[in-house]
């Protein structure tokens, strides 16, 4: 327990001084995780509302597929990045491994999964609302995809976070092609990694501390931005 | 309505020829064959269960016939025969945004040209009486304002054929009558009424004729004044004096 408080008032002390490389960690932190997040929303909604809307031969597979898919381990993701842009991988020349582009092609690969199948799911339960009404009035499939992602975009939101959360969550594939390099490519999981193995736990639970708080900050304000807007469009 | 251009052919009659619906092993609507001309209100009556919501769904296009033909005698293409359609719903469905862009929305997946669609919208909600909503977010709207929303919606597209699945099921009888005269309205504006209720004072205030269907049948076919008054059928009777039928 005294080791707890202790690290939350190290986290404090480090908060309150909030030295370069910190911000330089949680900042490189942020920058991949809402990169990754910004192309697998990007690729994983319309992707995840065409498979609810389209029907064609071999749709199961997919949607079973994408399902098991969210539970991808994030060693794998990374170790197959890693093989890759390895400079003996089919993309070694573009010479970006161990860089934090690296990093959100792994993080994009890992989360674009559970965006897709979480938005499929919502998706559907929406088009059972709105087939009948949205075809009366002529919108075909890919018409529809739009409105029924624009009309669930509060509902969305909440998707958009569980991508968010095992992005910034995740060590294993950042590890492995970030390298955990400083300066370069340490972010806050790889950093509690490292202090936790030198033993200096009291760093490591600081930046845990931190990590949480800003988990807790995005989710709050997405709550909020989310609560205000349904009560106003119902 | 004005701005219906003349050169518009009508996709009327429909013509039903055979129609069956069976689901699971179920036949709901068996062999039915009508033909529906442009002009008179056509309501649908029935007890539960007797296929009703089914037949307009068929019509509108929302299902596929297991046998049978929907033919537009008045268009031989499917597309342009569906664009001179609109339906109303028991519950309407309206999407997250305001009441002005829900009718815009319908407008624009109809191809209507951006420049048009203001004076279309405002004159279909000035029609329903939203015209002072026409900002607000539809889904905060009351039920009875939202069925009205749905039929702004649906004369905004200036059907030839509007079809109407128990339009007032959900609401209180204020609301009810301002439903009715909306649809009454757009009879006037020249729209062919196909519609289904449970609401025996209400199809006799707004229909010109009645089908009477009952176990996927239609037993009988009548002009509303002569049905109320003496139905054809033992059916009609019992049903119009609150009988349960087998």
């Amino acid at each position: 327990m005294s080791e707890l408080s202790a690290a939350f008032g190290r986290a404090l002390a480090m908060i309150a001084t909030w030295d370069a490389d910190l911000a330089e960690i949680v900042g490189l932190s942020l920058r991949v995780s809402l990169g990754a997040v910004a192309l697998a929303t990007a690729i994983g909604l319309p992707f995840g509302a065409a498979i609810a809307l389209y029907r064609f031969p071999g749709r199961k597979v997919i949607v079973v597929l994408i399902n098991a898919l969210m539970g991808l381990p994030p060693v794998v993701v990374g170790l197959i990045v890693y093989l890759m842009l390895s400079r003996a991988g089919p993309f070694g020349v573009l010479d970006l491994l161990f860089t934090p582009t690296a990093m959100v092609i792994a993080q994009t690969i890992l989360i674009t999964p559970i965006i897709a199948a979480l938005t499929r799911q919502v998706i559907e339960d929406m088009w059972r609302e709105y087939e009948e009404q949205l075809r009366s009035l002529g919108a075909a499939p890919g018409r529809a995809v739009w409105t029924l992602l624009w009309d669930g975009r509060f509902t969305l939101i909440t998707v958009i976070l569980a991508g968010f959360g095992r992005a910034s969550a995740e060590v294993g594939a950042v590890m492995i092609v970030g390298g955990n390099i400083a300066h370069l490519t340490r972010v806050m999981t790889t950093a509690i990694a490292l202090e936790t193995r030198k033993g200096d736990l009291e760093v490591a639970l600081g930046l845990g501390v931190i990590l949480m708080s800003l988990a807790l900050a995005v989710n709050g304000a997405a709550y909020v931005v989310r609560d205000v807007a349904e009560r106003r469009v119902g | 309505m004005d701005g219906r251009p003349a050169t518009i052919r009508s996709i009327l009659p429909l013509i039903l020829d055979r129609l069956t619906f069976s689901v699971g092993g179920k036949t709901i609507l068996h062999e039915l064959s009508e033909s529906f001309d442009a002009g008179r209100r056509t309501l649908i009556l029935g007890p539960n269960g007797a296929g009703k919501s089914v037949l307009l769904r068929l019509c509108h296009g929302l299902l596929q016939p297991t046998s049978g033909v929907v033919r537009w005698a008045g268009s031989a293409n499917r597309d342009a025969a569906a664009a001179a359609q609109a339906m109303v719903f028991q519950r309407p469905v309206m999407l997250r945004r305001s009441a002005y862009a829900n009718v815009d929305y319908a407008l624009s997946l109809r191809g209507t040209p951006r420049v048009e669609r203001r004076a279309r919208v405002m004159e279909a909600l000035h029609h329903t009486g939203l015209a002072r909503l026409a900002d607000r977010p539809a889904r905060v709207m009351s039920g009875g304002e939202q069925q009205r929303l749905a039929l702004a919606r649906a004369w905004a597209l200036r059907p030839q054929v509007l079809f109407l699945d128990e339009p007032t099921a959900n609401l209180d009888p204020q609301a009810s009558r301002q439903v009715e005269h909306i649809i009454d309205a757009i009879h006037a504006a020249g729209s062919k009424i196909i519609m289904t209720t449970h609401d025996l004072g209400q199809a006799r205030r707004l229909s010109d004729e009645i089908l009477f269907l009952h176990q996927g049948r239609v037993l009988e076919r009548t002009p509303s004044d002569r049905f109320f008054d003496q139905p054809q059928t033992a059916e009609a009777g019992a049903f119009m004096r609150g009988e349960l039928l087998a």
